[in-house]
């Protein structure tokens, strides 16, 4: 997945009726002064390939992406967010080296430690020109305290409620959003669901065929009998 | 408090006030805020009329006859009229998410099923269609067709049930519901048949249905779906042209085709707003492309056309039906090369959607690699639909508020998911 | 008591024997009033069993009443959420004496295929008495129906006076339950020790 060849082997590909990933971010570069789009290949299905949207320039860029006829997205279906843990993630690097035999390529394997981040993911699509979907994501900078992405529920209003839920079980801030409050949980509630990490309230004592973790939670509410 | 205040206030209370400013309230002194309100009144600033805490804020559920299950709206109400209204969610936020994150791809089929639980089969199919797409599986002909089949069976069931329910909200108790619920359970004859159960189907699998049809079972279908159009003209007959059916709902929670878009609506609701948009034919999955049929689109985007809009797609699905039931073949309906257990994707991610009764319904998937996502996320068609209730409600009555929520059509289990 | 066989023999000389607390039983039973009270997919079957072909009133048991008030039977189909069992607990409280819980489905009994979800309450019994339970996900129509006949047979055999007679005729027995508040992390408290009293389970090795 990081294979830098196959990485750009897939940015040539394009999402249905778009221009290839290449073109999306010559343009997009080209009229948003700064920006640096990171594309993120996805090798299961690769017209579904994304890229990643610094916050600071989010919104511009989703202007451009709904407003220009270019692309014309004016319909944002699907906004998500992801939790990634910390990791510890595996690179390939390919170094060019010339020795005495001429140049080659080396693979190196790298290791190094991800800090954890959460994500906004957009699924946008054009019901005018039937086109789409284009996924743009937005990354936080770590996953305690600067949560905080940019909105684009001023571009897309679809947007409301979908960033009022990434916010409520994430842990998202979205900066700009009109109403930002809890929705799916009550007002009181302190935790972020659907995060990774979350611990659920230990309130459930017996399970018909428990498994793993429930198996585990099992044996500690209700003892073996029988022989053993 | 003297008669006359009393009076005055009783007549506001009806929305009277709002006609003549300078009627008899331009000179009656300033009321005095009422001795013990019904309902708490809290002065809303910028407004005058708030300033004399003639506000009245209302919470309609989440127990509430008219709103289809624990739904609930903070509605803020100036004489009859609604000056403002948050739906409150989350009273049925059953975990769907993390659930079908911790269990296997297999695992997440059922819990589909009760998503949007008058639509099953459309709900497995959205998410196979997303499993597919992220590993790469296709599904044999016939069972392409079985899928195009039990998925415009549930449409009929969603739609006939949705106006049902619609009608129930106007007042109309019982006879319209009673209709709708008698072919309901027709249809879900037919599921209960095919799957083994009415309403939490559980049929379809990656690469395929679960279980083929009979001979039987195509016949006995093909006798509902040719009687269906009866039903539809008895229903017709019943309500289109109904006095109170045309004045309680036209012109009423108009939405423009712009907020439309721009606020992710989809489905029936979009297209009475007049834009042509069904993913079934901007976006072909499975093999609609065969079928003719066309694709009703309203006019003005009030209660009506939603209502007309439901009725003209349930003959269209009766048309597909017809097709799909006759040129339906013979064979396998399960790729066997698709894995079920011990399935893993490769690493990756996919979002696959399709037109569900209710919109677009779209399953959002992250893979590691391991038996289990590591995201699942179901895009919920009315529960984005809701975003612009507030504007279709905006000066409307309360009454109104009902039947605009009515034509949303929604299902909690799908908005909280 | 007079028995059975005079019982009909006399019926058939027209004259018709009984005691007060049959009559009131059978007049009570036969009339229940269920709340209009969906919850979530059960509701759907719930109210196909009030629709022509499975028919509730002929158990006489189809007047649904939207207010808790008028409401003598609460039918708690679907899960019922952490969210939402606050509201519950407050519904029952609102309905009058005397009542009766039906728990509806896998969910109400226990929180069914959403057990595990951090907000789905694990069984409506942890907050209010719960007179007959129907499994099922969803349960069929026709399993409702015979829930209600098992709550109506359990009516009939109610005794108005006695060590035996049920909770609302019971004077220390609390015709209202305390209604849970919203926590931090779960409901405050997360069941009632009072009235929920599981049975300790051993599991086989
Ligand atoms: S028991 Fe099954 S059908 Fe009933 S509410 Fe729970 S999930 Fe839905």
């Amino acid at each position: 997945m990081r294979d830098p060849e196959k990485s750009s082997e897939l940015e040539e590909t394009a999402p249905p009726g778009l221009p290839s990933f290449q073109e999306i971010r010559r343009i997009l570069e080209e009229r948003v002064e700064g920006l640096r789009l990171e594309f993120i290949p996805n090798p299961a299905a690769p017209d579904q390939s994304s890229f990643c949207v610094p916050t600071e320039f989010a919104l511009e860029t989703a202007r451009i992406l709904r407003d220009d006829p270019r692309f014309a997205l004016d319909f944002c279906s699907n906004v998500t967010g992801v939790d990634w843990l910390d990791q510890t993630v595996e690179e390939t690097i390919l170094h060019r080296e010339t020795t005495d035999e001429g140049e080659r390529t080396i693979k190196e394997i790298v290791r190094r430690r991800r800090p954890g981040f959460l994500e906004a993911v957009y699924h946008l699509y054009s019901m005018r020109a039937r086109r789409g979907p284009l996924v743009i994501r937005q990354r936080t900078a770590n996953r305690i305290d600067r949560v905080r992405v940019a909105s684009l529920t001023p571009i897309w209003r679809s947007a409301e409620f979908q960033e009022r839920e990434v916010y409520d079980l994430f842990g998202v801030r979205f900066e700009g959003h009109p109403d930002l409050r809890r929705i799916l949980m009550w007002d009181e509630f302190k935790d972020y669901p659907m995060r990774k990490d979350y611990v659920e309230p230990d309130d459930y004592e017996y399970e018909p065929t428990p498994q793993g973790e429930a198996a585990a939670k099992a044996r500690r509410h209700y003892p073996y009998g029988g022989a053993r | 408090m003297s008669r006359q205040t009393e009076g005055q206030q009783f007549a506001s209370a009806l929305g009277m006030g709002n006609a003549s400013p300078e009627g008899p309230r331009g000179d009656s002194p300033v009321l005095p805020p009422p001795a013990g309100p019904l309902y708490e009144a809290k002065p809303k600033p910028g407004s005058a009329r708030a300033a004399e805490g003639e506000t009245l804020e209302v919470a309609v559920g989440p127990h509430h006859p008219s709103t289809h299950g624990v739904f609930r709206m903070d509605v803020v109400l100036d004489g009859e009229r609604i000056i403002s209204l948050k739906p409150r969610f989350g009273y049925l936020h059953r975990n769907h998410e993390k659930l079908c994150e911790g269990g296997t791809y297999l695992m997440a089929i059922p819990y589909t099923d009760r998503l949007d639980y008058f639509c099953s089969l459309t709900n497995n199919w959205a998410y196979v269609l997303a499993v597919e797409k992220l590993a790469g599986v296709e599904a044999p002909e016939r069972a392409e067709y079985l899928r195009v089949i039990t998925a415009e069976l549930t449409r009929l069931l969603n739609h006939s049930c949705l106006v049902g329910f619609l009608l129930q909200d106007m007042g109309a108790m019982g006879t319209p519901l009673m209709y709708a619920f008698r072919e309901r359970e027709k249809l879900v004859d037919l599921f209960e048949e095919l799957t083994g159960a009415r309403m939490m189907c559980n049929y379809m699998r990656f690469g395929g249905c679960r279980t083929d049809a009979s001979a039987g079972w195509l016949e006995r279908t093909r006798r509902v779906v040719d009687d269906f159009p009866r039903f539809l003209d008895e229903f017709e007959d019943l309500l289109t042209s109904n006095e109170i059916l045309l004045a309680r709902t036209q012109g009423v929670g108009k939405l423009s085709a712009e907020l439309a878009i721009n606020a992710g609506v989809t489905g029936p609701m979009l297209r009475a707003s007049g834009v042509a948009y069904d993913i079934r034919k901007a976006a072909p999955y499975g093999i609609y492309e065969r079928f003719a049929f066309r694709v009703p689109v309203g006019e003005h985007g009030d209660v009506y056309d939603r209502y007309m809009i439901r009725m003209l797609e349930m003959r269209e699905s009766v048309r597909i039906l017809k097709q799909a039931l006759k040129e339906i073949p013979e064979g396998p309906v399960l790729n066997p090369k698709a894995r079920r257990r011990n399935f893993r994707p490769p690493v990756g991610e996919a979002y696959g959607r399709l037109e569900a009764p209710k919109g677009e319904l779209g399953f959002y998937l992250i893979s590691d690699g391991s038996p289990r996502p590591y995201r699942f996320r179901i895009r919920a068609p009315s529960f984005i639909n809701l975003t612009i209730l507030e504007d279709m409600c905006l000066g409307h009555t309360l009454q109104d508020a009902v039947i605009i929520l009515g034509s949303v059509d929604i299902v909690m289990g799908e908005v909280d998911r | 008591m007079v028995e059975e066989g005079l019982r009909n023999e006399l019926s058939r000389q027209n004259i018709f024997l009984t005691s007060i607390q049959e009559l009131y039983n059978w007049g009570r039973r036969n009339s229940l009033w269920p709340l209009n009270f969906g919850l979530a997919c059960c509701a759907i079957e719930m109210i196909a069993a009030s629709m022509a072909r499975f028919d509730i009133a002929r158990f006489g048991a189809e007047v649904f009443r939207p207010s808790p008030r008028q409401a003598d039977l609460m039918i708690v189909a679907g899960t019922v959420t952490k969210k939402m069992a606050p509201m519950v607990v407050r519904l029952y409280n609102q309905m009058p004496e005397p009542k009766y819980v039906i728990a509806m489905g896998a969910c109400a009994i226990s929180g069914g295929p959403f057990k595990r979800g951090y907000n789905v309450l694990k069984g409506i019994d942890r907050y209010i008495p719960v007179d007959v339970y129907i499994p099922g996900c969803p349960p069929r129509p026709e399993a409702l129906l015979h829930g209600l006949i098992t709550l109506q047979r359990k009516i009939a055999g109610e005794r108005l006076t006695g060590p035996e007679r049920p909770r609302h005729l019971r004077e220390l027995e609390p015709s209202e339950y305390p209604i849970p508040a919203y926590g931090p992390y779960d409901l405050d408290p997360p069941k009632n020790t009072e009235l929920w009293h599981p049975k300790p389970f051993v599991r086989d090795a």
